[in-house]
């Protein structure tokens, strides 16, 4: 089957704007009738939901939290880029749209980027007047600061907590449409499978986490805003519940995922500190702004405290290399840069797995209290975690995965290759290419969810006749009842091991022969391994308690059973894809100076992956990028 | 790095049965481990053991979700100011400790499953009013209407509510001023917020006595319990902006109201 | 009209209508104990200050005056006392389960037994009013307990005080209960001012302050003249 992404065609400054006027309508009378499902309620999943409520959409809303307020949207720190150029610093739509571009080091759909650029003004507007409090200049004007991967200053921020103040933004406005009646929320419900009809995503099966209740919920269509898929990692600045379950029971069901081998490591997080660890904290990247990362020069200064090496004997090398981007260079370099100079045995700290964020020239050009007035959240942050205070001595920070790039495939309507299954933010793969900028997830979420969907949902659902397919039809009680035969299956297991173990294994190989650096060889030994430790993890695992009740142990054995099936296809991907590009970095690919190096010859193209009923054997599709408005160039940051 | 001997008095309780405390030996944790890390491994160790993992609410591990509650050693989230549960670490305990751990309790919050607690009063609240009635796409530019910076500053202090319930479980009379009082706080000192001040302030007051909590005595043990630091000060602004609300209610109508901008 | 009185019903019957009417009323008692205490300690500057000031409350407006104050007075305990009743009965439901342990932080002993002292301070005032007011607890009536002063026949308060004071158990519940009085006016003074809205991030310590001030005025004020009395200063 041929994949088309449906983009419009015509100049691309005005695809979006004429894909809007050539969208078909659906009368306000008529779209009370259909029924649309939404999986997630994060920035994408919240700001959808009630958007197609106040556009009269009958919704429903599901997340596996205890509010949708909690959804791991709510975890963004530093920022949310828009091309207002309200600092008139030279920026526009294009140049956002550009920067974004090049910063997915060119493996992103052109025309979904810039409409991502264009409807990035209107989403700022939209949270100013929901009451989002934005940080503000003395005579009330908003603030902006700068961010990786761009010379101008777009980046619009609440104090270290964005991410939670747009998704306040986006689940206050659920919550009027929930209390007008138009959004019916399921919370502490989990996506199990999504139901197929006649060859359309028309209903999922869920579990209630309180009672242990599946469920079927029939629908017109079926949103994913189910975020990515990092905890296949184990180790993530993923919340502990972020699971892959509803993009891989999708994908089971016939959905392509597109390009899972790009995957992006955060270069500012706090080290490992030992086994017992179950997830990684971020430290904004804005601290880039202020702070210098350095290691030693010296092999017989490793392991002195800080203060003791002097300033000749410090290399701060990611100013040394990128001299223009300097500490504010792109996620995937600075963290590859973080893992050389570790490799190289410079590494701070315990393990020697850091490197130093120093933000001692800062406090003493600016002072403490301006630090501290910028920073002071993640300062206190750091402090509980490891005991140490960033003001007195350097944070130690290393790389860790934050980000998934890829997801399921979606046109230019964010519509799977499964017709009616539509995927949005993080879930899908559509904008952010090969690696992410900083800031733009939070953009692309709620693009996504305030003003794409919205528009692009009314050309499939004129194709639907209205509640036609009801949870009736047999294909419910089939999903079902394979649900309840998972289920089954796990608690009836006498094993000996416990998910979490399993988790942490599988999370050790991935990211050993998967993480920020990859080659033939161990891609190939985890394609060996995966398979081994997934039969191991089905006749080992032990599962307490019934399904008849709450049952953590049960809702994890579920996730990380997909994540088993899903790291086979990572390895996959990562296996075929012979380049390195943003956060896909194959070591066999590189140029002598250690820089990614592409190959636009032969992978200038989406890979999505079809499932056939062997995991051993998914299909590949390519979808070719063409770019017209951007050259493809050595992503250069020097 | 060294590791720790505790004892855990843990509240066990199925949904709709009574509850009891359970002892718990937790040996050997890691002083670098979170208090969550080490709730864990003892998971860990009951489940291969065969018994009964405690449930707990937990999700983004990093503070902000508000998923996390656990009213530790009589406190919520524990004994550290201005720290979540999931960011405690054992290295505020000592060897030999006796900690007891129990679920946030209010008739407002009915216990899911041992630690977990249902907290769904709290978004019914905010579905009674705590929003600004925009829709998408009728926004103005988002620099039309200037907020000085003390404002929005403000505005920031009450909206890093993180709505996990700590101020309800410290009360001593399981009240919901904090919580309401910020989230209604935050829209009500915004320009943007005005329009629709008077109607959020009384749906929200009522909404939280509709769902059984307390009322304010004053004593602001919310305050110290607070992770993110929510200050009193919002309640005393939610005492003043209800008690305008409801005299406006009762006796200014519709042109009155409009002659004084309101 | 009508939905004047239903908007008005619905306002105090919520939990912070309630507390504003508790604040309300509680002002109104807060200065009526100051009054009172000014007024008593008119026993230092001697029988005809006290009993000349008692006459002057007894026919101000033709003797209405003392029925209308009174009567305010009832009404102003009646609704603070039903009011807090209320609210701690829903308080009460609010936590049907008890923590097993449950460590204050940051709130004293004064502000949690506000209802405790707050009763036991009720009984002190109905013993008070049968005592001094009604005066069928001891006979402080007839002729024994009249003083001419210039002209007029009135009460003799001054004696009604030192004989009522002179006995140690109605000076010891008397000290109780204005001990009682101090923790519950250093919480509910300041406490006041948050509840009607009028503390601010500046103001809030100056009122804590008043609160405490206040409390210890009216203590040391009260218990002086049960205390001089036993002492024999006053007699």
């Amino acid at each position: 089957m041929a994949l088309d992404s449906k983009i419009p065609s015509g100049p691309m400054a005005t695809k979006w704007t004429r894909h809007k006027q050539d969208s078909k309508l659906i009368n306000p009378k008529n779209k009370r009738k259909y029924t649309v499902l939404v999986v997630g309620s994060g920035l994408a999943g919240s700001s959808a939901a009630a958007t197609l409520a106040e556009l009269g959409y009958q919704v429903k809303c599901f997340c596996f939290q205890d509010s949708a307020r909690r959804a791991h949207s709510i975890a963004a720190q530093g920022g949310i880029n828009a091309a207002k150029n309200y600092q008139n610093d030279g920026d526009s739509v294009h140049r956002l749209f550009y920067d974004t571009v090049k910063g997915g080091d060119f493996r992103a759909r052109e025309a979904n980027v810039h409409r991502l650029a264009e409807v990035s003004v209107n989403i700022i507007d939209q949270c100013v007047a929901q009451g989002v409090p934005f940080a503000r200049e003395y005579g009330g004007i908003l603030a902006n600061r700068s961010f990786g991967g761009a010379q101008v200053s777009r980046t619009f921020y609440a104090r270290g907590q964005t991410g939670q103040q747009l998704l306040l933004g986006a689940y206050s406005a659920l919550n009027k449409e929930i209390q007008r009646g138009s959004v019916q929320m399921h919370s502490r419900t989990e996506l199990l499978d999504v139901v197929v009809v006649d060859g359309h995503a028309k209903g999922i099966i869920t579990r209630n986490l309180v009672t242990g209740k599946i469920e079927a919920h029939a629908g017109d269509a079926v949103l994913l805003c189910t975020g990515g898929y990092g905890n296949v990692f184990y180790l993530s600045t993923n919340a502990m519940g972020c699971n892959v379950t509803a993009t891989w029971r999708a994908h089971r069901k016939g959905a392509h995922f597109a390009n899972p081998c790009y995957t992006q490591i955060h270069p500012t997080c706090i080290p490992v500190s030992g086994d017992y660890q179950s997830k990684l904290t971020l430290m904004s990247e804005s601290l880039r702004n202020d702070g210098r990362v350095w290691v030693p020069k010296r092999a017989e200064d490793i392991g002195k405290p800080a203060h003791q090496i002097r300033e000749e004997d410090r290399d701060y090398f990611l100013e040394r290399k990128y001299p223009s981007f300097g500490n504010l260079a792109p996620r995937d370099i600075s963290s590859r840069a973080a893992k050389e100079a570790c490799d190289e045995g410079r590494g701070v700290g315990p393990g020697g797995r850091g490197v130093y964020l120093d933000f001692a020239e800062a406090i003493t050009q600016f002072g403490r209290k301006t630090i501290a007035e910028r920073y002071g959240n993640l300062f206190d942050m750091y402090q509980r975690i490891t005991g140490e205070s960033a003001y007195e001595q350097p944070m130690r920070i290393y790389p860790a995965v934050h980000y998934t790039m890829g997801g399921l495939w979606v046109d230019y309507n964010l519509m799977s290759n499964l017709p009616g299954l539509h995927v949005l933010g993080e879930a899908n793969f559509s904008d952010h290419g090969a690696n992410r900028l900083g800031a733009s997830a939070l953009m692309q979420g709620l693009a996504d969810g305030y003003f794409v969907i919205p528009t692009t949902i009314a050309p499939y659902l004129v194709t639907q006749q209205p509640g036609a397919v009801t949870t009736s039809h047999p294909e419910f009680a089939k999903a079902i009842e394979d649900c309840n035969g998972r289920i089954r299956r796990f608690l009836g297991n006498k094993g000996k091991r416990t998910v979490d173990s399993f988790h942490r294994e599988l999370g050790l190989l991935v990211w050993d022969k998967c993480g920020m650096a990859r080659d033939a060889d161990g891609l190939q030994e985890a394609l060996r391994r995966i398979p081994e430790l997934r039969e191991e993890f089905h006749s080992q695992v032990l599962v307490p308690g019934s399904g008849e009740a709450a049952n953590q142990e049960l809702e994890k054995a579920g996730r990380v059973a997909d994540f088993m099936e899903f790291a086979e296809l990572l390895c996959r991907d990562a296996l075929a894809r012979e380049e390195s590009c943003g956060g896909h970095f194959r070591t066999e690919h590189q140029y002598p100076d250690g820089e990614a190096k592409r190959d636009d010859e032969n992978f200038c193209h989406v890979a999505a992956w079809e499932y056939t009923g062997d995991l051993a054997k998914p299909q590949l599709h390519r979808e070719a990028l063409h770019f017209e408005e951007v050259h493809l160039a050595v992503r250069s940051y020097k | 790095m060294s590791l720790l001997n505790l004892h855990l008095k843990v509240w066990r309780q199925h949904r709709g049965q009574p509850g009891h405390f359970q002892d718990i030996e937790a040996r050997e944790i890691p002083d670098h481990a979170s208090f969550l890390e080490m709730m864990d491994i003892v998971n860990e160790r009951l489940i291969t053991s065969g018994q009964d993992p405690v449930a707990f609410d937990h999700d983004c591990r990093e503070g902000i979700c508000g998923m996390c509650s656990m009213q530790i050693n009589g406190v919520p989230h524990g004994p550290e100011r201005a720290t979540t549960t999931c960011q405690l670490h054992m290295r505020h305990f000592r060897e030999g400790d006796t900690i007891w751990i129990e679920p946030f309790r209010a008739k407002a919050f009915p216990v899911v499953k041992d630690l977990m607690v249902d907290r769904g009063a709290f978004d019914r609240i905010q579905q009674a009013g705590g929003f600004i009635t925009v829709r998408t796409g009728s926004a103005p530019d988002a620099n039309a209407i200037p907020i000085g910076k003390e404002v929005a500053d403000a505005a920031m202090d009450a909206a890093a509510c993180i709505g996990c319930g700590a101020c309800v479980a410290a009360c001593k009379n399981a009240s919901a001023m904090l919580f309401v009082s910020a989230k209604a706080g935050q829209l009500n000192s915004l320009p943007q917020g005005q329009p629709e001040k008077d109607r959020r302030t009384l749906a929200m007051v009522r909404q939280m006595d509709k769902e059984g909590f307390g009322h304010c005595t004053n004593h602001y043990e919310c305050e110290a319990a607070c992770p993110k630091e929510i200050s009193v000060r919002w309640i005393t602004k939610l005492n003043r902006d209800y008690a305008a609300a409801g005299l406006r209610e009762a006796f200014v109508g519709r042109q009155e109201a409009a002659e004084g901008g309101d | 009209m009508s939905s004047v009185v239903e908007s008005l019903s619905c306002f105090v019957r919520s939990s912070i209508g309630k507390k504003i009417l508790v604040a309300a009323t509680g002002l109104v008692l807060v200065l009526f104990v100051l009054g009172h205490m000014i007024g008593n300690l008119l026993a230092f500057a001697g029988p005809d200050a006290i009993n000349a000031y008692g006459h002057l409350l007894q026919t101000s407006l033709h003797g209405g005056g003392v029925w209308i104050a009174r009567l305010g007075l009832l009404a102003a305990v009646v609704v603070h006392v039903v009011a807090t009743i209320s609210l701690t009965r829903q308080s009460r439901a609010a936590r049907p389960d008890a923590y097993g342990r449950q460590k204050a932080q940051v709130s004293g002993r004064a502000a949690r037994t506000m209802i405790w002292s707050g009763l036991t301070l009720l009984c002190f005032i109905v013993f008070h009013l049968m005592h001094f007011t009604v005066r069928n607890i001891e006979n402080f009536g007839g002729p024994d307990y009249e003083v001419v002063l210039d002209g007029e026949k009135m009460h003799n308060v001054y004696k009604m005080v030192v004989v009522g004071f002179s006995h140690v158990g109605v000076s010891a519940f008397y000290i109780l209960s204005m001990v009682l009085l101090y923790g519950h006016l250093s919480h509910g003074v300041s406490s006041l001012f948050q509840t009607l809205g009028l503390a601010t991030y500046r103001s809030e310590r100056i009122f804590k302050a008043i609160g405490h001030a206040y409390a210890l005025l009216i203590l040391v004020g009260n218990c002086s003249i049960p205390l001089a009395v036993l002492a024999g200063v006053l007699k």
